[in-house]
């Protein structure tokens, strides 16, 4: 039977006493008020997996850029007596064909993820919600005829188009950030755009023009701030988003060169020696890493998510 | 005869994230066989999870903590799951509030019920479908073949509540649960489901409880009512005992918060003060007492138990209010202190502040998502006139659909005429340039009916009483700033309110908050699109008074917008009746509420429940038939002859012109009139006025 729960004045959304319990019974209104950012911290710190998420993301930064100071193996040059070596006190996670330490790779792969990864999300997600938000606020054709280009960009596949491009030039850091950059755009691009159309029609910018303000104010005072949320989770999905597609280029063999790699490039070197067996350090360490801090940005993302759900935030 | 259902000492619990809610605390009821019990109260105060529980349909974390619900003597609260799913559209029917969300969209109707029947009865798929049509048909679909063959959209939100019924009765339920069955609808609509609940029961023998808010509602159909507060049931009686001889004082006061009793003695609304407690840690003794004008410190301490003086009259109270208790004197001061009111006076009060000529706006209706072609027009407003003078109210009411919040938002200027002008102080404010319009906009605010929606989230509520002065350059920042505590103070509102954020307040202050917003620009004319309608009663009376006190301090002029006719009738000096776009009927409230003219208006005051079970059970009158007709393609002549009990011929051939009636500037535009006119056909323009 179609007897669902349902939205009512008494309905269970609303058992919660109406009255917040900041505000006591006779209206008056307790405690300091606490800035919304500190609340919103409150919301994002009572999820657990998103606090286990940022500790990991923290713990990576600091292996992949503080790392190598401490833990020093050099990274620059081939060391054949190297090749293959197992695991041992000098090599804590042995070496790989090229006789490089696999620890110290992991580093230098993960700056070159980090960097890319978060460079590439925020180009993305800067040019996506400017294109985005223009295209809403505009509406009607200019709208439309901007959100077909980005439905066409979105038709094509983009591991095929990066491939191709990877090909006709050897694509240093800078030129990866560009490349993912350009295929990641249009999914924030979308996401401002409907969250501008539907913050347009709200009524606290109708009582902007009420009061006789301008359509810039309504925009830059009451739009943008209620969008900000929304681009910023899209953000941090980018970064984990943009190491994925890194990853894959580098198993495709169109990463990082050498002397210089990233972790899917390692797994994809490690899978040649998979089958001969036992070189077991040569793709799980690279891969546990790419998926523990990918599920990281993700919880993280998740989290941001309520955080600034500001219904949410403390009551 | 043994009772039907018996609940008893039922505790439901909710786990949320700051604790556990207590959302029912020890409620027992009995109902017998073919008795409607009505269930009251405020919204949060566990009525609606008192009748989940009996369906085993609590939200996520909500479960039963203790207590029974016997159904024929069989415990419910032991069931299986499975068990429960054989009881739940079988044994207990339910009717929720919004009828479109419980419909699926993508059945057809005949199809959804067939599978209500074929879940609990051992059917063919003809038999099941033959049943739908049946139960359809008894609730009054018509030609109920063709349209079992339809999807929930294509019905009207009226229909839509009668498929619902006819759902929960497809297996003959012997219990029928309807929470809010008509809050989603207008009033005309609303008297007819009653009616056909009620006549459901009486020709099935089902026992019916009906959940509700509105007293009104369960004056006229309800047996027996259980009036709950904070969790608990605070009196249970029958009908007639409690609408006359409330003991409890929170059921006085709700009786006393009521604008239509209000509006006839002319007094001051009483409003409850204050909030319900929360029910995740309940206040010790009683749960009232913190709002309660009778309370004594025993209150505070012991909880008082449900115990009754006369058998079958139980409330929980210490000091119950009545002829028999206390002094009646002492008891009354508290509520009478509103001084008589003398009629505001101040400079250019009287004067015509408003008036709308002419006034007509079409929506186009277009096809296809890139070329939309236009393929007809929907008459939202059309050819309306009236006057509004300064320091009185305008109440427009009508039902949903009727134009009345279209003409809100011309005069506020959100949307632009099609046709007609809107003179404000005999300028008309259409032909204004952009920036005399921007300057205009002090003059005229907007008083919105969602105050959550209408308050950006994100900024401090002194952030967002300054910003009209900041738009309008208004004052230096310190003096602005003063302004907003200024303003806080006279809406009722703590100075350190101006920190907080929109979802800190409840939806009565941010009722106030709103207001203040639309204070800020000390506007002449304030435009009140349904302000209270999202509130409780009590709440609703603190809104109200609030409007009408500073209303008289300020001099403001009010547009007031609301399809509850008593609060119309409470704030309003005058009352514009609309239908479809028209304006039917104008003229003084208590004239047009006393003596209508337009049948449609007499037949919207006949549908209006009252809270008084003996006014409610006389009504003779079937209100308002049928449903309001597409405006897309409105009925030629006079609008409203498709639903008229007295239309004929010419109804549809001549629209009727405004006549004016006994009474200072009573005009209504009917052929058939219930009042004799006493004058010919006045032009439209001026009809509005009175000489």
């Amino acid at each position: 039977m179609a007897m669902m729960p349902h939205a009512d004045p008494a309905g269970p959304g609303t058992v919660i006493p109406e009255a917040p319990p900041a505000v006591s019974a006779a209206g008056q209104i307790q405690a300091k008020p606490r800035s919304m950012f500190r609340r919103g911290w409150e919301v994002f710190a009572e999820n657990k997996l998103a606090l286990a998420g940022l500790g990991f993301v923290i713990f990576v930064v600091l292996f992949c850029f503080v790392g190598p100071h401490i833990y020093s193996t050099p990274q620059a040059t081939v060391q054949t007596q190297d090749y293959l070596c197992h695991p041992s006190g000098a090599h804590l996670l042995g070496c790989d064909e090229l006789g490089y330490d696999i620890v110290g790779r992991l580093m230098v792969g993960g700056q070159n993820d980090i960097e890319v990864g978060l460079a590439a999300a925020f180009i993305a997600c800067l040019f996506g919600s400017i294109y985005g938000a223009v295209s809403g606020f505009i509406g009607g054709t200019v709208d439309a005829f901007m959100m077909r280009i980005v439905d066409a960009i979105l038709s094509i596949p983009f591991v095929f188009v990066l491939v191709v491009l990877a090909r006709l030039f050897h694509p240093g850091t800078v030129e990866l950030i560009g490349l993912i950059a350009v295929t990641y755009w249009p999914a924030p691009a979308r996401l401002v755009r409907g969250e501008t159309l539907t913050l347009r029609t709200r009524e606290y910018v109708a009582a902007v023009k009420v009061a006789g303000g301008r359509n810039s104010r309504a925009v830059l005072r009451h739009v943008m701030p209620n969008a900000v949320g929304t681009i910023i989770v899209q953000a941090t999905f980018a970064v984990a988003d943009s190491i994925v597609i890194l990853s894959s280029l580098g198993f495709l063999g169109f990463g990082i060169q050498l002397p210089s790699t990233d972790w899917g490039s390692m797994l994809s070197s490690g899978l040649n020696f998979i089958q001969q067996g036992g070189y077991w350090w040569l793709i799980y360490p690279a891969g546990l890493l790419i998926i523990a801090t990918v599920v990281s940005f993700n919880f993280i993302g998740d989290a941001l998510r309520d955080a600034f759900e500001t219904r949410l935030q403390r009551r | 005869m043994a009772p039907l259902l018996e609940v008893n000492d039922l505790r439901t619990q909710i786990k949320l994230r700051e604790g556990v809610v207590h959302a029912v605390d020890g409620v027992s009821f009995q109902l017998e066989p073919g008795e409607t019990l009505g269930i009251v109260g405020e919204s949060g105060c566990g009525k609606t999870m008192t009748a989940l529980s009996i369906m085993n349909l609590l939200p996520t974390g909500g479960h039963i903590a203790g207590g029974s619900i016997k159904l024929n003597g069989q415990d419910l609260t032991s069931l299986s799951d499975e068990q429960m799913r054989n009881i739940r559209g079988n044994e207990i029917g339910m009717i929720f509030q919004d009828p479109l969300t419980s419909l699926n969209p993508t059945m057809t109707v005949g199809r959804q019920i067939a599978e209500a029947v074929s879940l609990h009865r051992d059917v063919s798929k003809e038999q099941a479908m033959d049943r739908a049509v049946e139960v359809l048909d008894l609730v009054g679909i018509p030609r109920v073949r063709e349209r079992i063959k339809e999807y929930p959209h294509q019905f009207s939100g009226g229909m839509r509540q009668r498929v619902m019924i006819a759902m929960a009765l497809a297996c003959e339920p012997k219990l029928l649960i309807a929470d809010e069955p008509t809050t989603a609808l207008d009033v005309t609509i609303q008297k007819q489901i009653l009616e056909l609940i009620d006549d459901l029961r009486r020709r099935l023998g089902m026992a019916v409880i009906l959940v509700t808010h509105d007293l009104g509602v369960i004056a006229g159909r309800a047996d027996r009512v259980a009036v709950m507060y904070a969790g608990k049931i605070s009196e249970t009686t029958d009908t007639e005992t409690l609408f006359e001889r409330p003991r409890h004082p929170y059921t006085e006061a709700l009786f006393q918060a009521l604008p239509d009793k209000a509006a006839e003695a002319g007094e001051r609304l009483y409003s409850i003060p204050g909030l319900p407690p929360d029910l995740v840690n309940p206040p010790t003794g009683c749960r009232f007492a913190a709002r309660c004008r009778y309370a004594a410190d025993r209150c505070r301490e012991e909880e008082p138990q449900l115990l009754g003086e006369v058998a079958g009259h139980e409330f929980r109270c210490f000091y119950p209010v009545g002829p028999t208790e206390r002094n009646e004197a002492g008891r009354l001061t508290a509520y009478n202190e509103a001084p008589t009111e003398a009629p505001i006076a101040g400079p250019g009060i009287g004067d015509v502040l408003l008036e709308v000529k002419h006034l007509v706006k079409d929506y186009p209706v277009t096809k296809g998502a890139v070329l939309q072609r236009r393929v007809g027009l929907l008459s939202a407003v059309a050819d309306v006139n009236f006057a509004i003078r300064s320091g009185e109210t305008f109440g427009l009411v009508g039902e949903s659909g009727c134009g009345k919040s279209t003409i809100g938002k011309l005069v506020v200027g959100l949307e632009k005429p099609s046709g007609g002008s809107i003179d404000f102080e005999g300028k008309d404010l259409g032909k204004s340039t952009a920036r005399e319009y921007r300057r205009e906009r002090r003059n005229i605010q907007l008083m919105f009916q969602d105050s959550y929606a209408s308050l950006d989230p994100r900024m401090r509520a002194g952030t967002l009483l300054r910003e009209p002065l900041v738009i309008q350059h208004i004052g230096s920042k310190k003096a602005q700033l003063k302004r907003v505590d200024e303003m806080l103070d006279r809406v009722g509102l703590p100075r350190s309110a101006a920190d907080r954020y929109p979802h800190e307040f409840s939806g009565g202050q941010r009722q106030r908050l709103g207001f203040a917003r639309a204070l800020m620009l000390q506007p002449e004319l304030i435009v009140a699109d349904e302000p209270v309608s999202a509130l409780d009663v009590s709440i609703q009376a603190q809104v109200l008074n609030m409007m009408k006190s500073l209303q008289r301090e300020f001099g403001l002029t009010y547009l007031f917008i609301s399809h509850d006719l008593g609060v119309v009738r409470y704030l309003s000096d005058k009352i514009g009746v609309m239908y479809l776009g028209k304006l039917v009927e104008v003229g003084p409230a208590e004239e047009v509420y006393l003596r209508p003219a337009h049948p449609y208006t007499k037949g919207l005051l006949d549908s209006a429940p009252v809270a008084d079970p003996e006014t409610e059970k006389a009504k003779v009158s079937e209100g308002v038939r049928g449903e309001l007709p597409s405006a897309i393609h409105p009925p030629s002549g006079c609008r409203f002859r498709t639903r008229c009990p007295l239309a004929q011929a010419i109804c549809a051939e001549v629209e009727p012109p405004m006549r004016r009636f006994p009474g200072e500037g009573h005009l209504a535009a009917c052929h058939f009139p219930l009042q004799t006119p006493v004058g010919d056909a006045v032009a439209p323009a001026s009809s509005a006025l009175p000489d």
